[in-house]
């Protein structure tokens, strides 16, 4: 089970509301490569892992997503304070507010919803950890992509944060991944799932000759 | 093995432990200041602390901040919770 701790995984303290940026920023909350669906993605698809470490990588990351998630809603929420009509207007923020007001709501960039569809869970562990290492690559991208629009060092010093982290889960997710091939027949890499096809058991490595 | 220190037996205690302090917890958000609510968690907080040490001492982190300095990281050691006895 999980509990809460009352802190931010890093500090947010945003002095300046922006709003034009919270509606970019807001994806990586409920957008194809956001927190939302990363945490989503890996606490779903740890049950199908067959291996201890992958299991505990899974659950870690996940947890630490959570995490993530609530970062970027801080973010958020510090950008949209105190704003008023004219500035709602003004910045583009007013499609948003028409339907949200400053509640956070987890949208991708253009006010789609999240979707679930953004992810999977396909139950084999080598299929999940390559989606696994495509997702952190494509989150780093999205931080990317948001540290060009932004100047104020307020929002770029957490968001430099969450990409740094990304960089660590493809790390980590490509040792699961590396782990997890140490445990299937080398000849015969992707011919059965490890998760499923239960049965089949791989050879003994062979052992180094002395 | 003793049935009274089985590894279903001490998680048990903890189960039991940490569901008093969620439903606790949940009623001392809304009446913060009742007394015999606070008394409550108190009491539970104190049974999951011992409840805690026992289980962790035999059978391993409930928690990584559970890490007793053993040479190897047993946070990644099944079984996961999601497992039972029937698994393959």
């Amino acid at each position: 089970m999980w509990s809460y701790k009352k802190m931010l995984e890093h500090p947010v303290n945003i002095k300046n509301p922006n709003p034009a940026l919270a509606k970019v920023i807001i994806t990586q909350l409920g957008g194809p490569d956001g927190e939302m669906g990363a945490a989503t993605r890996y606490l779903s698809q740890r049950y199908a892992a067959p291996y201890a470490q992958v299991k505990a990588t899974m659950t870690d990351i996940g947890t630490e997503e959570m995490g993530h998630a609530e970062m970027i809603c801080a973010i958020v929420h510090q950008l949209t304070r105190n704003l008023t009509p004219a500035e709602i207007q003004k910045s583009g923020f007013a499609s948003y507010y028409a339907d949200h007001t400053t509640g956070i709501y987890p949208v991708d960039a253009n006010g789609v919803p999240f979707s679930v569809s953004v992810l999977q869970s396909t139950g084999d562990v080598i299929t999940d950890l390559n989606e696994d290492l495509a997702a952190e690559m494509k989150a780093r991208t999205t931080y990317d992509n948001i540290l060009r629009l932004v100047d104020d060092p307020d929002v770029r010093e957490p968001i430099k944060f969450l990409r740094e982290r990304e960089i660590v889960h493809y790390q980590r997710f490509g040792e699961a991944l590396r782990l997890s091939l140490d445990q299937l027949d080398s000849k015969n890499f992707f011919a059965f799932n490890p998760s499923f096809d239960t049965k089949q058991k791989c050879p003994p490595a062979p052992q180094p000759r002395r | 093995m003793d049935n009274n220190n089985s590894r279903e037996v001490l998680l048990k205690r903890v189960q039991t432990s940490t569901f008093a302090l969620v439903e606790a917890n949940l009623f001392l958000d809304t009446h913060p200041r009742d007394r015999a609510a606070l008394e409550y968690f108190q009491r539970h907080h104190d049974l999951l602390q011992q409840a805690t040490k026992e289980f962790t001492e035999k059978f391993g982190p409930l928690t990584p901040a559970d890490y007793d300095g053993s040479p190897s990281w047993d946070w990644v050691s099944d079984p996961w919770p999601w497992e039972n006895k029937e698994e393959a």
